[in-house]
């Protein structure tokens, strides 16, 4: 039996390519060498309590009866309705510089308005700066790298305003050390400051259940446990795979959100070298506090802050094994749901030193997780109330832990610096979707997904 | 098929793709691009739905034939005229 196609990895972007491809009535099968679903989105049970691993919050927001923008465009691709995804709006986020406090919530009059309010010299520049982003077609495949930071300094003239512009964008995508490319800078801007953050009440779990439950009643298979150890390629085309227990399957064609260089690691050693498949560095130890109280009730009432302590904005792979200079404080309480989530808690996410937490003996690891743990709160408490005195229950991940469970080099999650973002590769039938093929976050993976399936799977030309 | 059926057909075709969309004021002369923000995935949809339902085959350079819901039933009145209705 040969399969129309295989998809490699039941994240977002692979669920809902196989959504996609079963709904046109394809033959098709996700392959998850983990035991759950997820990917870089999965979830997890700990002493008893539900926690998301990457999210945050969804961005790309619209509120029901919206029509545009990509969170509706997946609603509708997927046969969504706009309840599927249980959508809370935040109450309001900030980034934080030393002397400047910006907020912005899902209003983009109102973030504008604060940077006229703060940066009163910088107002015109920042308006034709969001005219250049209104008029950029993020949808053109064939578009090459371009600094973000030289674009914005062509409008703006203040660098602290053009970091604390870019510091969420980076933290909550950019691949690349200090820069952006202004395609990404634009994804990310629309997705944070145009459309905003919102989050489901159960997390991200409930839209990854809505996935499977969708792609199993359309007749796809998902099988756990089944890593894919190699892919079978004659140097041109893929036939196949073979699983970590040697079982072969045979596919038409194959989608993978592996990875650009993990995929091609899965092909063998006589693969041309292609500088565009190599792995990215940035990755983030993130520290998650349970609490014995909400949030609001000891006075931090934000859904995200972004904070960074000088006017220079280090956006690199850390030196130390935790860069603790600038971070981001998460609040999943913080949201408008209809009723307060059981138990308050706070992630606090910061750069890391992949390498760092890659080689560490086993005892070792568990000891530093700790010290980093209270190094990155302290840290913190620069930007939030002291809320040590209520932490009930703790749990840190590390880039050691993204590689454990997602197989991504480096424990990277937001992927390559360059994107494949026709999401081709060497091989004539094997795809890429995912973090490295481009669109990014919880709704910009499905689009990922659903985007290259459409392109290259379901021949709709 | 007759016109009538053909025009519930798309109306299916366009609840599916749109399942929160209030479809009962939809005007029949203004394009759907206009009324609900469809995209060029979306027209993909509607084709790729055709294709799937009555194994109608849409050629791209006849995508603009589906801009509104009069010029759609039109130009698939000859195309569906021996299909059997699914709605």
């Amino acid at each position: 039996m040969t399969y129309d196609s295989i998809i490699i990895g039941a994240g977002l972007s692979g669920l809902a390519a196989g959504i996609r491809l079963a709904y046109y009535g394809k033959r098709v099968c996700i392959l998850e060498r983990h035991t759950t679903i997820g990917g870089l989105n999965s979830f997890y049970r700990l002493r008893g309590r539900n926690h998301d691993v990457g999210l945050h919050a969804i961005t790309n927001y619209s509120p029901p009866g919206g029509k545009r923008g990509p969170l509706n465009k997946i609603l509708r691709q997927l046969r969504f309705s706009w309840e599927d995804f249980d959508l809370s709006p935040q109450f309001g986020s900030s980034v934080v510089f030393p002397g400047h406090t910006l907020r912005f919530n899902n209003e983009f009059a109102y973030f504008e308005a604060e940077i006229a309010a703060q940066f009163p010299s910088q107002i015109d520049g920042f308006r034709r700066l969001v005219a250049e982003i209104d008029s950029h077609n993020i949808g053109d495949l064939g578009q090459t790298w371009i600094s973000a930071r030289a674009r914005m300094a062509e409008h703006i003239s203040d660098p602290l305003l053009i970091n604390m512009l870019l510091c969420p964008l980076m933290f909550y995508g950019s691949p690349s050390e200090h820069d952006m490319d202004f395609n990404q800078f634009v994804i990310m801007f629309r997705s944070i400051y145009q459309e905003g953050f919102a989050r489901p009440y159960k997390g991200v779990r409930l839209i990854l259940k809505n996935l499977v439950k969708k792609f199993k009643s359309l007749g796809g298979e998902l099988k756990l446990r089944a890593g894919v150890q190699q892919l079978v390629t004659d140097g041109k085309h893929v036939s196949g795979v073979v699983l970590d227990d040697g079982q072969v399957l045979e596919a038409k064609n194959v989608l993978s959100s592996a990875g650009s260089a993990e995929t091609l690691q899965l092909c063998g050693a006589d693969v041309p070298v292609d500088d565009r498949f190599t792995p990215g560095e940035i990755s983030f130890v993130e520290t998650i506090s349970v609490l014995d109280q909400q949030p609001a009730e000891f006075g931090h009432d934000e859904t995200i802050v972004f904070y960074n302590d000088s006017e220079d904005f280090y956006y690199e792979q850390s030196k130390n094994p935790v860069d603790v200079r600038s971070g981001i404080i998460c609040s999943p309480n913080n949201f408008q749901y209809d009723q307060p989530l059981e138990e308050g808690s706070i992630r606090i996410t910061a750069l890391a030193n992949p390498g760092y937490w890659m080689n560490l003996p086993e005892d070792e690891y568990i000891e530093a997780k700790k010290y980093w743990y209270d190094q990155i709160l302290e840290s913190s408490l620069r930007f939030i109330p002291d809320f040590r005195p209520h932490v009930i229950d703790v749990d840190t991940f590390t880039p050691r832990t993204i590689k454990k469970f997602t197989g991504h080099i480096n424990g990277c999650v937001y992927g390559a610096p360059r994107k494949i973002l026709d999401g081709t590769t060497p091989f004539d039938n094997l795809f890429l979707c995912g973090t490295d093929q481009g669109f990014l976050g919880i709704i910009g993976s499905m689009l990922s997904g659903i985007s290259i399936a459409n392109l290259h799977l379901l021949n709709a030309k | 098929m007759a016109p009538e059926q053909i025009r519930s057909v798309i109306l299916d075709i366009l609840s599916r793709i749109a399942p929160d969309e209030d479809l009962s004021d939809l005007d029949d002369s203004v394009p759907f691009r206009e009324q609900m923000e469809l995209d060029s995935m979306d027209f993909l949809d509607i084709v790729m739905e055709l294709r799937k339902l009555y194994r109608v085959q849409i050629p791209e350079e006849d995508y603009g034939e589906l801009v509104t819901m009069d010029s759609t039933v039109t130009y698939l009145t000859p195309l569906l005229k021996d299909a059997e209705s699914t709605v």
